[in-house]
């Protein structure tokens, strides 16, 4: 009894079991790989190989849909569980330094009197990647690019400890709070919408997201028409462009307004 | 010849243990996802619970199940002392101390990736590394397994291997080439982006390496039951296994056709192609074979155990079975299961029908029923049987033992049919928590409920079955005997030698593996762009 008996022709057990499987295999790719992709016929291949290649997930361009551009730069921001972790009092410290030249717009206790984003107990996340994304390029400003730009590694870490440290002020001028819209509570399922508060921080807090509360509204309804246009595309994966552009004009006009009329000390912490 | 008892009882506490925490850890989340709990505030306890949760359950649990019987059946049907004791000791050691060091960043929320990891979703790098070593601890057995049938077949040159350890050993040679996949995934592509090399991955290439892993473990997780149905039942019961060989040829055939089908799970997976998801259906519908085959000889097996207890008739006989036997119970639970289990597969496996139920709660309330139901059940018949012989005392609650399997059985019917039905509804899987307060899926809350109790009755069901085994620790000494398997009606004198080797079947195992993953995998792994950035859980 050695293998030697075992992987031969004339051991039956080794012709039927290969056999078998073998020709299983055979007919299931015949099926899977020819067969199959010809059954469809609003499908239309060149010839067989082109069938074949494409049943086997040889990435293919379809034809009719341009390639991505590849000119325009993508966010490269990689935040792990220790970029933001405890900072110091120090690091704090030379944040609200550095905070000093943001305040023209963004307030000096980081609640803004221009359209920009009030920043005072902003996640730190969020503004680490939006300075990240201001110096590279891959988010662009006329106002706020030249001030990122020069920015290191380290101010960047610091600006983001120090307005998340601040406490969450109230907006200059509050408006009466509104009542919840739809695409607030629900989002739209069937147009691939979620509910702003799974990410913006109402019922979670996704990573890099912002809390909208009290927050301007024309600069979100700005951001909202950037994102469904195209302009703005330092979003990851598309996420918000792909929210954006399902929206109607009047689900944006409803959320912007929404959001600016909250105070923000109703937004989840971050643990 | 059970001679290493402390060494087979240490798997067998390890893994009743953290079964326990496991299973309350399910049913917590049973229930703080129904109606019947609050919304939970924070929804990162609850992937967290649910990442401790499956990797015990999918990882810990049944792999030492596995070893413990594993270890059982090699000194009992061989008769012959475990070779390399020491080094089973070692494995089980590394499973602790992997075991430890996944739950520590699990627990600190700094690993809620789930047990199926989820790229591009990166958790701690230590929980990995503690994955990583309870598989290595297992490969140890697998080693061990082979080495003691090699051992055993230079005593007795020729002579068939006995059923239960041919099983055995056709079940660790399964596990040792289906953990390659994840094993794949954790080292080229996960830990070096958890221990910060890198910061993109592929997270389509995870996907596919993790399927390789996902399905036949399922049939690793099932070996040990497929192995009590062929040489513990018939014997338990007063019969005999109908046919030897049929047994041999559906292990085989669970070696062959186990592996070449995960890609199953990834029918809405946009970067495989459609012809390998083809094959893989097809093949996914082979594996229907090997079960129906035991089904057929376990029936037929009963049967003969029927009638030689007098029954008469076309189904007359069924009347005549030891229904009072704990053995008996298990089966025909674990059979009703695997029915309503394999015919949800059935449905999971057709690319048409898979379209309406992928990714919703359908699918967990399948593999909650077939491993949980089906596979787990017979894992407590397992222990029932084998604790005299360990432990040298008898398990006198036998009345308790019918009530504990019957409460598995009703708590699982009980949680997974309304999860099926809530499931065709369209309910997501993978959710924290629910508003049943929109008109829109406040039908379902019933259901929901429903299912949280089953969850508690199972609960109830699992703490009765460890006070009945830590119970079975301290009742008087007795002599329960050698520990015996099933004789078949036609003992085999001898094999042929394709059916009394593993060599033949590994190969075509490792060449389908090859024919059916290779291009995907390095149609994947050569293409450029396909990595997306990582997501690192607790970055805030």
């Amino acid at each position: 009894m050695s293998t030697r008996d075992l992987f031969t022709l004339r051991n039956s057990h080794f012709r039927i079991g290969v056999g078998i499987t073998a020709a299983i295999l055979i007919v299931t790719a015949i099926a899977g790989f020819i067969v199959l992709p010809f059954a469809q016929p609003w499908v239309k291949f060149a010839d067989v190989w082109d069938a074949i290649c494409s049943a086997a997930g040889v990435p293919q361009r379809a034809a009719g849909v341009t390639a991505p551009e590849q000119g325009k730069r993508l966010s490269e921001v990689v935040l792990t569980s220790n970029t933001l972790a405890r900072p110091s009092q120090e690091a704090i410290g030379r944040g609200a330094t550095l905070a000093q030249r943001c305040a023209i717009c963004h307030g000096p206790t980081g609640v803004s009197r221009a359209d920009s984003p009030n920043l005072a107990g902003q996640y730190a996340a969020v503004i680490y990647k939006q300075l990240h994304d201001f110096r590279s390029g891959a988010r662009t400003n006329a106002v706020m690019s030249p001030f990122a730009i020069n920015l290191t590694d380290q101010e960047i870490t610091d600006l983001s400890n120090y307005y998340a440290y601040l406490p969450r002020l109230p907006a200059y001028h509050p408006t009466p709070q509104l009542p919840k819209p739809n695409i607030v509570i629900y989002g739209a399922p069937m147009r691939g919408i979620a509910p702003c508060g799974a990410c913006h921080g109402s019922l979670d807090n996704k990573t890099g997201s912002p809390w909208l509360e009290g927050q301007s509204e024309a600069y979100m309804k700005a951001q909202l028409h950037a994102f469904a246009a195209g302009e703005r595309r330092n979003d990851i994966s598309q996420q918000m462009r792909n929210i954006a552009r399902a929206m109607t004009p009047q689900e944006i006009e409803a959320a912007a307004a929404y959001y600016a009329s909250q105070p923000p000390d109703v937004v989840k912490a971050v643990d | 010849m059970l001679v290493n008892r402390k060494l087979i009882l240490a798997h067998f506490w390890l893994a009743f243990a953290v079964f326990g925490i496991a299973l309350t850890l399910g049913a917590w989340q049973m229930f703080i996802r129904s109606p019947i709990g609050t919304w939970l505030s924070n929804p990162e306890l609850y992937y967290r619970s649910l990442t401790a949760h499956g990797t015990v359950m999918g990882y810990v649990f049944p792999t030492l199940v596995a070893m413990g019987f594993g270890y059982a059946i090699s000194e009992a049907a061989l008769q012959q002392r475990l070779v390399g004791v020491r080094w089973a000791w070692v494995g089980f050691w590394l499973i602790v101390a992997g075991s430890v060091m996944a739950v520590i960043p699990i627990a600190l929320g700094r690993a809620s990736v789930l047990y199926t990891f989820y790229p591009p979703l990166i958790g701690n790098v230590f929980y990995y590394l503690g994955v990583v070593l309870v598989v290595v601890g297992s490969w140890i057995w697998v080693a061990l397994m082979s080495v003691n049938l090699r051992v055993w077949r230079r005593a007795h040159p020729g002579a068939p291997v006995p059923l239960a350890m041919f099983a055995n050993v056709a079940g660790s040679y399964l596990w040792a080439w289906t953990a390659v996949g994840a094993a794949l995934e954790l080292l080229l592509q996960i830990i070096p982006v958890a221990a910060g090399l890198k910061s993109t991955i592929d997270a389509g290439l995870a996907r596919v390496f993790f399927s390789w892993t996902l399905h036949a473990i399922v049939y690793f997780w099932l070996m040990p039951t497929y192995i009590a149905y062929y040489t513990i039942v018939p014997r338990a019961i007063g019969g005999r296994i109908y046919s030897d060989s049929m047994a041999r040829i559906s292990f085989i055939l669970f070696l062959v056709v186990a592996m070449p089908i995960g890609m199953h799970h990834t029918f809405a997976d946009p970067q495989v192609g459609a012809g390998f998801k083809f094959i893989h259906s097809a093949f996914t519908a082979l594996v229907a074979l090997p079960t129906l085959l035991t089904v057929f000889t376990i029936c037929a097996s009963v049967e003969i155990a029927a009638r030689l207890r007098g029954g008469r008739g076309m189904f007359g006989w069924i009347r005549a079975l030891p229904w009072d036997n704990p053995m008996m119970l298990a089966l025909a639970f674990s059979f009703i299961m695997l029915g309503f289990g394999g015919a949800g597969g059935l449905i999971n496996m057709s690319y048409q029908l898979d379209a309406s139920i992928h990714n919703t709660q359908w699918i967990t309330g399948h593999f909650h029923l077939i491993f949980g139901g089906a596979i787990v059940i017979m894992y407590f018949a397992i222990a029932y049987d084998l604790w005299p012989h360990l432990t040298g005392r008898e398990l006198i609650d036998v009345r308790l033992i019918r009530t504990q399997l019957w409460l598995w059985f009703i708590g699982m019917i009980v949680t997974t049919f309304p999860w099926h039905w809530v499931g065709i509804l369209g309910m997501p899987r993978r959710m924290a928590y629910f508003d049943f307060g929109d008109p829109a899926i406040a039908p379902q809350a019933l259901s929901v409920t429903l299912s949280a109790i089953g969850g508690f009755i199972l609960l109830a069901s699992g703490i009765m079955f460890i006070v009945i085994l830590a119970r079975g620790m301290r009742t008087p000494k007795i002599d329960a005997g050698p520990y015996r398997f099933a004789l078949a009606v036609h003992q085999p004198a001898t094999v042929p030698v394709a059916l009394n080797t593993h060599a033949l079947w590994v190969a075509l195992m490792i060449g389908l593996t090859l024919t059916n993953y290779g291009y995907p995998i390095l149609n994947l792994a050569l293409s450029s762009g396909t990595s997306v950035p990582a997501v690192y859980v607790g970055a805030q």
